[in-house]
């Protein structure tokens, strides 16, 4: 075992596929030389050259539609979009490119792309550069849609994301970039669609992603001490989603609250919670609550900032609501 | 240019194969055997046909919502295409994809699209692709002029000139955006002055000069395998048809329909072929009579092929998960 940040996991999973497969590159904004704007693909310009570590100029489209182009003709191409909130500008690109080709072309295009995504709030950042936008990509057939929250999932999810043949939106949240976590000395691809129980408990089910996975913990911590016991399930992967652990789970606690960072209306939360509804009803003996963040922009004053997004403490009063 | 006979009369042969193909998907469209809605390239046929004769089957090209003359040329098969149209399974996209979204990833075809402009970054994303393999293929992006006016225009071809991509970009400057003449949707007459912000060769030539197209691109197409970079060609020239069929074409007058007419492309060469003595009139016959003979055979396979089956709906979204049917 050995220790990373979550950045440094994120990186060693490109690293890894970068050295066995000359086909993978990366590309994006300052992600050569200045090494990413959060760090995140530092030192790999001068491991990998130029050629494989590519500086684009600011254009989002290009980004992802080169993406799409370098995929359909032989690479596997890691696109980086500095924010998730600039993907609104190679919408199309992904949208209606990306995700559709094989299905259009009747099965006879691949593309085995990888779109990195820093999202989330936390860092004073304001409503441009603080979204979650998941439920606008796990919306979209054709796109798998993973989240990693911790080193070792980053290493091992990043190498599964190169390994497969769709695209996928690989979100990261920036906040915790810096979080350290023990990572082994081989890592081996992580499957998609696998969950994974952080935190196993009796009385009541969290299923949650990213960040919220570290406030679901303390909250779980918190909890304890009141006397309920909480089971938190770090997701992992969106799509495709594990239904199967979301289902031993609610046979086991008979209740579940869902945690996001994702503005609650419209929240990816919101479809898992309604798949909840039409499979799993029987298992329930209270409602299914969904905490996210206020429905507005993400403000810039900290102690606006801190209110409205997804906080710890919204956690445990939901929670609480149950018992 | 001095070119062999095989290779013009070839030229002529593919010209006349789209011309075919397209007046037959129109007559379809009108007695209804096609579903949804057609945009033909008819009066184009020089473009694509002197664009593509410059390519080899390992090239690529990347096409528009106008796109059948562009597939005909890159070798595209007339029965699976006429069997996509017709939105059967045995159609290049097994019936998915229809006239906007013929694709054949073996020719080199990255699909056409029905996204006005989305065909610019992914030409510019499979430069970037032969660039680093490092081999000597090359890419024709086909768009039209209103493409030039939406932000995938300025990106790949900034990207593409940045990058020296191997990237051909050739506008069919038909005159019309939809119903917008170019006039009201840009301040320019010749697209190719776009090239000097890139700082890129940028030529314009007659479209429906079959000739004037094959020697531009070929110019093109040599200097980026010589990695030198992309270039810009606007090739003038005008849809005989509306922007789809059903168009009823209030924007445009019969005197400028009929100006253009004069101009078509096939008569031209036909005159062409007869004045330098390549073909005689009974062997242009026999051509007529040959393609007749491909589109009957592609209009048949296509009606005698099956609709798709209605489980294939799931399939293909994904190359490993199958979602649940109803």
């Amino acid at each position: 075992m050995r220790t990373m940040t979550y950045g440094e996991g994120i990186r060693e999973g490109m690293r890894i596929k970068m050295l066995e497969d000359d086909s993978v590159l990366i590309f994006g904004e300052d992600v050569g030389q200045f090494g990413g704007c959060f760090g995140v693909t530092a030192g790999m310009f001068e491991e990998f050259s130029g050629d494989r570590v590519k500086d684009t100029p600011i254009s989002e489209g290009v980004i992802i539609g080169a993406a799409v182009g370098a995929a359909a003709t032989g690479l596997k191409p890691i696109a980086e979009l500095m924010f998730i909130d600039f993907l609104t500008v190679g919408m199309d690109q992904l949208v209606n490119q990306a995700a559709k080709m094989r299905y259009m072309f009747g099965g006879k295009i691949s593309l085995p792309m990888v779109v990195r995504l820093p999202g989330g709030a936390g860092v004073r950042a304001a409503a441009q550069h603080s979204q979650s936008l998941e439920s606008w990509l796990t919306s979209v057939p054709g796109l798998k849609v993973v989240y990693p929250s911790n080193a070792h999932d980053a290493a091992g999810m990043m190498l599964t994301a190169i390994n497969d043949d769709n695209p996928v939106m690989y979100l990261e949240h920036k906040a915790i970039y810096g979080v350290e976590g023990e990572v082994p000395d081989t890592i081996e691809p992580i499957p998609f669609g696998k969950a994974k129980v952080k935190r196993e408990g009796t009385d009541v089910t969290i299923l949650t992603y990213g960040k919220q996975v570290y406030d679901s913990l303390a909250a779980a911590e918190k909890l304890s001490a009141k006397g309920i016991d909480v089971e938190v399930i770090d997701l992992r992967s969106l799509y495709p989603l594990d239904l199967d652990a979301i289902e031993k789970s609610l046979i086991k606690t008979n209740k579940v609250v869902l945690v996001t960072e994702e503005t609650k209306r419209g929240s990816y939360i919101g479809e898992i919670a309604a798949t909840i509804a039409e499979n799993f009803f029987y298992e329930l003996d209270a409602p299914i609550l969904r905490v996210g963040s206020l429905d507005t922009p993400i403000p810039f004053s900290p102690v606006l900032e801190d209110y409205v997004v997804t906080s710890e403490e919204d956690i445990v009063n939901a929670v609480k609501k149950l018992f | 240019m001095k070119l062999n006979e095989e290779k013009i009369i070839g030229m002529y042969e593919n010209m006349l194969k789209i011309r075919k193909f397209e007046e037959k998907a129109r007559d379809l469209f009108a007695e209804g055997k096609i579903p949804g809605f057609v945009h033909l390239y008819l009066g184009e046929e020089a473009v694509a046909t002197g664009a593509c004769a410059n390519l080899n089957e390992d090239d690529y090209i990347t096409s528009t919502h106008r796109g059948h003359g562009h597939i005909v040329s890159k070798g595209g098969d007339l029965n699976l295409m006429m069997a996509e149209i017709f939105g059967k399974e045995t159609g290049y996209c097994k019936g998915k994809g229809g006239s906007m979204h013929i694709a054949d990833a073996e020719k080199g075809i990255l699909g056409a699209n029905g996204i006005v402009g989305a065909g610019h970054n992914i030409a510019a994303g499979a430069g970037l692709s032969i660039k680093y393999r490092k081999t000597d293929q090359v890419v024709i992006c086909f768009f039209g002029d209103a493409s030039t006016n939406q932000s995938t225009f300025h990106e790949a071809l900034n990207l593409s000139s940045i990058w020296d991509l191997p990237v051909v970009f050739v506008c069919e400057n038909n005159g019309y955006g939809i119903s917008l003449s170019q006039k009201l949707h840009q301040a320019i007459d010749d697209i190719s002055d776009r090239a000097v912000a890139y700082n890129i060769p940028g030529v314009t030539v007659d479209g429906n000069d079959v000739f004037a197209v094959y020697e531009a691109v070929n110019e093109a197409v040599k200097r980026a395998r010589q990695k030198q970079g992309p270039t810009l060609i606007e090739c003038k020239t005008y849809r005989h048809r509306g922007h789809f069929e059903g168009d009823p074409t209030v924007y445009r007058t019969d005197e400028e329909l009929n100006e253009w007419l004069e101009k078509d492309p096939i008569p031209r060469m036909e005159a062409y072929l007869l004045e330098n003595e390549l073909l005689d009139q009974g062997q242009i016959d026999g051509y007529y009579k040959e393609i007749d003979g491909l589109i009957e055979a592609a209009v048949e396979f296509a009606e005698n092929s099956k609709d798709p089956d209605l489980e294939s709906a799931v399939r293909d979204v994904y190359s490993d998960i199958i979602e649940g049917v109803r």
